[in-house]
């Protein structure tokens, strides 16, 4: 993989990323804003995605219906992600038709217009997302982990954010979000592809340091208290199908204690894939699979452990088999976590899950769209540093750190656990 | 303004950097090199499907597919996948109408660890009963997931309205009836019936030099002989509707209703393709779904998602619309599309319109080829719909040359607004 790359500050705060690969004729630029549903209330949940789905609205320059040809013309592919911490727009181009993009972000980041009738047209669009997501039971299991697992912090509500919301929120306070978060001191570019690093630095110079910095405003996040004991939920619904859910309070990104958790989850459920794009690897010999699988109690079982800017959750997601009740899973599960939490894993077992993890960064390497996305999303949540030097940090792991990650996050007293059951016998007509 | 290197023609795969070999047993082996990688992808298919399911076991090939991972006559499952997880490797292999396809990823030294498991899983499974019954767990489970998917049965309904005579109106994975149907004697008689190398690809792509790969997929599926394995089933024509049909399946307890609508499509061989595709990026693709994008979700806020697609496969896929919706809006979204469906196929494009698609096209071909499984994909597509080594640099012209014109007549062909299949799955 390229290891070369350029970082910079402009001298708005904007902090820019680039680097050089001219492996193929292409290139990706991707913006990154620090603002998610971490920086959102109750009464406007839900904010930094609409203020995402408005950006595709047009400015002056470049109405809605200009901007969306232009780009799909010339052959790119855009999209755009709001998560917890973060919200980013990329474009990846044929490599000569990169300006167009950068020109498209530089003035998106000020001049979109949010007109009231596209925000009254996209509240029914994004209520339709909802409700999109309300069809399937895990976002609905996961929306009440959530909202169990933080009492106090802003990661408590769904990144879509609450329906009463959704049905609520005022052009107003859409577009005071955007132009309160949306300044380049707030903001990161990384761009990666085929190009030569200075001509693009005056470029982005060119377009980027007029616009002004906008006064920080100070993010008032509540930590969440510790936890004090289990908590339990069950959530009933349509189908025939019984999922159950654990949910752990884990460390952030930065903590030290998050890469032995990552060796841990990548133990008990199998390697998470971080890239963004391509898919991951099977987890059929992990602890947990052959436990519940092979064990003939669940259909399924996955984990995932987020990078986020304060502590979030650790999940293990589990269909169970029809013929089996999710007390049994239950039971299972923590004898495995027992074990972990009892003798330290052999150091073989960690060695395969730093190889396994080499792979997934090779995959993710070949990637230009993919290089990119690393340079920006690394620096949302810790700093690109944390990237370049993952490999190295994940393979000092020892075998006793993962044992204490297991007693430290894998304690009944740090999670959620949560059933959805099924009623109705799933009706279908 | 911004300087780049001046290769995308060269960066496109042609005649002079794919190496195609035809092995004695049949099996035509596509292998591209690509040492900016440090990894290797294998992508292919067997000429094996549901078309040869019996009617009342239908989901066969694929449960058959399914459980070739899972015991071979050297290793049991748990050793397949110790040998591919220890590696940070993957393969899967899944039965679809047509054909088996397989694929896999590793780091380029373990190239011949995917080659000598994709061996032994074809040539030498052993379907062990206990694997059997929790693989059919696994299945049902799925198939009562899917029964309460809208999207799902919005899709399995439109299937069964517009193919009500022809065997697209069945699902891959069957129905739970036939899942519980089918024994383990059916798996392992399907598998030594219909499995062989007579029509397999195989796509090699990555750190590896092509002739290697070659040598390599030689040396552990070079010696597969099947004298008896049957060709592909035919298909018999699609019967087309002779007015529209609206199915709704009731799902109780879902907040958004699915709609799909639409008819047959061009196979991707039919001479109808490159201008149906086309057609079909104005009429439901092009930037945010195209007219009908615009029209449901700009326009009318009504849907997250609202495009078309057309399939274009082996035989006649669906060309079809979608789009999600709250249950108090179908009928408006129906409505709209429908008109969308009939201006299309009264009016021709603007010039414009096609003129943007077709950037589009050939712009975004480069783009799709970024990583080794793409550039995999894209040879399959070579030997799949036989479209010859050099096609994707002629691609540019053959885009260019369809017209409005044919843009019309092509549409006319196919989808009729008095005519459609519409299928809605919701509350």
């Amino acid at each position: 993989m390229e290891t070369s790359f350029t970082k910079t500050s402009l001298s708005n705060g904007m902090l820019v990323f680039l680097k050089e690969i001219h492996s193929a004729p292409i290139i990706s630029s991707w913006v990154w804003y620090r603002v998610g549903s971490r920086n959102e209330n109750p009464g406007i949940t839900g904010i930094s995605h609409w203020v995402e789905h408005m950006q595709f609205k047009g400015t002056p320059q470049y109405p809605a219906s200009v901007l969306d040809k232009a780009i799909s013309r010339d052959g790119g592919y855009w999209n755009a992600f709001t998560y917890l911490d973060w919200t980013t727009y990329f474009e990846t181009m044929p490599a000569e038709k990169i300006d167009l993009a950068l020109r498209l972000e530089a003035d998106r980041m000020v001049n979109s217009e949010f007109d009231p009738q596209e925000v009254e047209s996209e509240r029914t669009v994004i209520i339709s997302e909802r409700q999109g997501n309300e069809n399937e039971p895990l976002f609905r299991l996961g929306e009440e982990l959530q909202a169990t697992a933080f009492r106090v912090h802003s990661y408590h509500h769904e990144i879509i954010g609450d329906m009463v919301d959704l049905q609520s929120m005022q052009r107003d306070d859409l577009y005071r979000h955007y132009r309160s978060l949306y300044i380049p001191n707030n903001a990161v570019l990384a761009v990666a592809g085929d190009f030569e690093t200075q001509e693009m630095l005056y470029r982005i110079r060119g377009l980027f340091e007029p616009i002004p910095a906008g006064a920080n405003t100070e993010n008032h996040i509540r930590p969440e208290p510790a936890q004090a004991g289990e908590r339990r939920i069950t959530l009933e619904g349509p189908g025939e199908t019984t999922y159950l859910e654990f949910a752990h309070h884990a460390p952030s990104a930065s903590e030290a204690d998050f890469l032995p958790l990552t060796v841990l989850d990548s133990l008990l459920t199998g390697p998470s894939n971080l890239n963004m794009f391509g898919s991951g690897l099977s987890n059929k010999t992990s602890r947990l699979y052959r436990a519940l699988v092979e064990g003939e109690l669940a259909v399924s079982v996955h984990g995932g452990l987020q990078a986020t800017i304060d502590p979030y959750l650790y999940s293990i997601t589990i269909i169970v088999r029809p013929d089996r009740q999710p007390e049994e899973v239950l039971t299972a599960v923590e004898e495995e976590i027992r074990r972990l939490q009892d003798s330290p894993p052999p150091a073989d077992e960690l060695a395969r899950a730093v190889k396994q993890a080499r792979a997934l960064f090779a995959y993710g390497s070949e990637s230009i769209t993919n290089q990119s996305f690393w340079m920006g999303f690394s620096e949302m949540f810790a700093s690109y540093d944390w990237f370049t030097s993952y490999l190295d940090n994940l393979a000092k792991v020892t075998p006793e750190e993962v044992q204490r990650a297991a007693q430290t996050y894998l304690r009944p007293q740090n999670r959620v656990v949560g059933v959805y059951l099924p009623v109705g016998n799933g009706e279908v007509s | 303004m911004i300087r780049h290197s001046p290769q995308l023609h060269q960066s496109l795969p042609g005649a002079d950097d794919i190496t195609r070999v035809q092995l004695n047993n049949g099996i035509v082996v596509l292998a591209r090199s690509n040492f900016n990688s440090l990894s290797v992808t294998i992508s292919g298919f067997l000429q094996v499907g549901g078309l040869s399911d019996p009617e009342d076991k239908l989901g066969l090939a694929d449960f058959t597919a399914s459980c070739l991972m899972r015991g071979t006559r050297r290793r049991n499952f748990q050793q397949i996948y110790d040998a591919l997880e220890s590696a940070g490797a993957s393969l899967g292999i899944n039965g679809g109408t047509h054909t088996t396809g397989f694929g896999g990823k590793s780091l380029a030294e373990d190239l011949d660890l995917l080659l000598t498991l994709l061996s032994e899983i074809l040539l030498e499974p052993t379907f062990p009963s206990e694997y059997v019954e929790r693989l059919r767990t696994q299945l049902l489970t799925g198939l009562a997931i899917r029964a309460q998917d809208t999207g799902d049965m919005a899709s399995l309904t439109f299937d069964q309205l517009v193919y009500a005579n022809h065997p697209y109106r069945h699902p891959e994975d069957g129905y739970p009836e036939t899942i519980t149907a089918i024994s383990g004697d059916d798996l392992v008689d399907f598998h030594r019936r219909n499995y062989g190398p007579a029509g397999m690809v195989v796509v090699v792509v990555g750190a590896v030099d092509a002739p290697r790969a070659v040598e390599r997929v030689e040396a552990y599926l070079g010696s597969w002989i099947i004298p008896e394995q049957p060709s592909s089933p035919s298909l018999p024509p699609v019967t087309p509707l002779q007015e529209t049909v609206l199915r709704k399946t009731t799902i109780a307890g879902k907040s958004q209703s699915d709609i799909i609508m639409g008819a047959a499509g061009p196979a991707r061989n039919s001479p109808d393709y490159f201008a149906a595709a086309l057609g079909n990026s104005v009429l439901g693709q092009f930037g945010l779904g195209g007219r009908i994008g615009d029209a449901v979700r700009e326009k009318a806020g009504l849907a997250y998602y609202a495009h078309s697609s057309l399939a274009g496969g082996f035989g006649p896929g669906p060309w079809s619309a979608s789009a999600g919706v709250d249950p108090r809006n179908v009928d408006r979204a129906i409505d709209l599309i429908r008109q969308e469906i009939a201006r299309f196929t009264t009016e021709k494009v603007l010039v414009d319109e096609l003129s943007d698609s077709q950037a589009n096209f050939i712009g975004r071909l480069p783009l799709s080829l970024e990583s080794n499984e793409g550039v995999a994909g894209a040879l399959l597509n070579l030997e799949r719909f036989n479209l010859g080594l050099d096609f994707y640099r002629h691609y540019p012209d053959l885009v260019q040359a369809v017209t409005v014109d044919e843009v019309l007549q092509t549409a006319q062909r196919y989808l009729h607004v008095d005519r459609l299949g519409v299928a809605v799955a919701g509350p």
